[in-house]
């Protein structure tokens, strides 16, 4: 098994780790199989993603992915964050190995749950 | 970067001593061994020779020792052959949960495909197979007990001994994976008891590709490959010349340093565990703390996960190894640490740190300066954590609910 110099350079270098306190909305979900779990915040403004933060208990590729995915969904409006699907993260780090590949659907998930919070906390 | 290699249970770096001594094999001499001319006769003295000098290290007898191409051959031909050829006896066989995937998925093709009844004995919190449920176990059925002796993930030491003793009473034949234990430890087949016992040649830097198998005199069981005579009709294909005088030097090696790289290796590994112990907090020990191989350490650090730890190690040059989630191509928690009870979170964080003659004090050093830090950094990414330090139990939703 081989990660690609992407997933290894997100591993080293996590984008956004850590909590945001008055976040808007958490994704929280776990891999009962595995054990990974991948706790997501963001802070919304106007419809949009203004910042996310995460934090992993897992492998490589779960922190890559949790990282990656953190990155892609800043900047973007909620619509176009349910639209983030777990190729789209595995693609962004170059590929995942294939035992790897539901790392990057936990991520999608704690995205999901995270927006899924949000519309929660502020309905309609 | 200096390389630290911290992985001998997986395998070891050939001995020069070995090699120097296969050398000529793959040079001048090499005739079939089963050839009448001299090139024959050459390689044919080279086969007997390191025959007879294994079989004294085991305080075996010549006749006994059969060349295999590695531990899992070894432990296939042990079951397998004593599965079938006693079968008309009763399909009951007795092994442990902690054994390896070499031994475990042979027993579960048995019972699969050939209707065998297999119990696994439980163990202890330290990963100890009791005796008396080995006893407690036997059926008028049971043709066969198969225990390891070292325990490769933890290095906890199983008593063979005594387990001999009970199969001897009972007149069942006993098998042992010592794979883990040869080169490591004095070994003597007939104090263990043993009636067939697996080892591999590069657990003691011999090349890998060689095993031995031995089997008790007058012990009959099938082969697993059938062909020529070779290996007294035991084994059939042509002998891998080299290898054998390999594993022979090896064996002997490792047998002459063993009195001085034990105390040595011992020390490495209580300076390892004490330093990580000492400058880790939550972190433990999996296995026994005493009745425990001298160059193994299984440790488990909670709140994060192993993979990233030895990717961290990686990238320091340090390797070790785990058999936790996720890094052996399966998702399942090891069955050694689950058998003993640890919890799959902290058999996630489990790290197996296997020391050997190449190493020193100065990478142990090295090791426990970089590890802390290691350890912070992942834990500061780390839910688990976050939770801990805010004193709240852990929730998360199950995974799957969004598709």
């Amino acid at each position: 098994m081989q990660y690609s110099s992407k997933v290894m350079e997100h591993f080293n270098n996590p984008r956004n780790v850590g909590e945001i306190p008055d976040a808007d909305g958490i994704g929280n979900v776990g891999n009962p199989i595995c054990g990974d779990i991948m706790r997501l915040y963001i802070k919304v403004k106007d419809g949009i993603i203004v910042d996310a933060k995460f934090k992993t208990f897992g492998c490589g590729a779960a922190i890559a992915t949790s990282s990656m995915v953190t990155e892609m969904v800043k900047g973007k409006s909620i619509e176009e964050a349910l639209n983030i699907s777990n190729k789209a993260v595995a693609e962004a780090l170059g590929g995942l190995p294939s035992i790897k590949m539901h790392c990057s659907v936990l991520a999608e998930e704690a995205l999901k749950s995270a927006l899924a919070d949000y519309y929660k906390k502020h309905p309609k | 970067m200096k390389k630290i290699y911290l992985d001998n249970n997986a395998t070891t770096a050939i001995h020069p001593d070995v090699l120097k001594e296969m050398l000529p094999y793959f040079e001048g001499f090499y005739g079939n061994p089963s050839s009448i001319h001299t090139y024959g006769q050459e390689t044919r003295k080279a086969i007997e020779d390191a025959r007879e000098k294994i079989a004294k290290l085991l305080n075996a007898e010549s006749s006994e020792i059969v060349f295999t191409s590695c531990g899992t051959e070894s432990n296939n031909h042990a079951i397998k052959g004593a599965a079938f050829s006693l079968q008309n006896k009763g399909k009951h066989i007795i092994t442990s949960k902690i054994e390896h995937h070499a031994v475990i998925e042979v027993c579960e093709y048995l019972s699969k495909k050939f209707g065998f009844e297999i119990t696994y004995i439980p163990v202890d919190k330290y990963g100890i197979v009791n005796p008396e449920d080995v006893k407690k176990a036997i059926t008028d059925k049971t043709i066969l007990i198969s225990i390891m002796h070292i325990n490769n993930e933890t290095g906890t030491i199983q008593p063979i001994e005594e387990i001999g003793k009970i199969a001897q009473e009972r007149q069942i034949v006993f098998h042992t994976d010592a794979v883990q234990s040869v080169g490591k430890i004095q070994i003597d087949v007939k104090k263990l008891g043993v009636s067939l016992l697996s080892l591999s040649g590069h657990k003691f830097y011999a090349p890998k590709g060689v095993g031995i198998l031995y089997v008790r005199k007058g012990l009959k069981i099938h082969s697993l490959l059938h062909g020529g005579s070779h290996e007294k009709n035991r084994r059939a294909g042509t002998e891998n010349v080299p290898y054998i005088v390999g594993i022979a030097k090896a064996l002997d090696i490792s047998h002459k340093d063993m009195a001085e790289e034990s105390k040595r290796i011992l020390y490495l590994r209580e300076k390892l565990e004490k330093g990580i112990l000492d400058k880790i907090e939550y972190s433990q020990i999996n296995g026994h703390p005493e009745n425990r191989i001298y160059n193994t350490s299984n440790i488990s650090f909670d709140f994060i996960e192993g993979e990233g730890l030895l990717l961290s190690l990686d990238m320091e040059g340090i390797a070790a190894s785990t058999g936790s989630a996720c890094t052996s191509g399966t998702l399942e928690p090891s069955h050694v640490l689950a058998a003993m009870g640890v919890s799959p979170t902290k058999s996630q964080g489990s790290i197996r740190f296997s020391l050997g003659r190449q190493n020193t004090e100065a990478e142990i050093d090295k090791l426990l300066e970089v590890l802390p830090n290691i350890v912070s950094r992942l834990r500061m990414m780390s839910p688990l954590w976050e939770d801990k330090q805010k004193g709240i139990e852990t929730q998360f939703e199950d995974s799957k609910k969004y598709h």
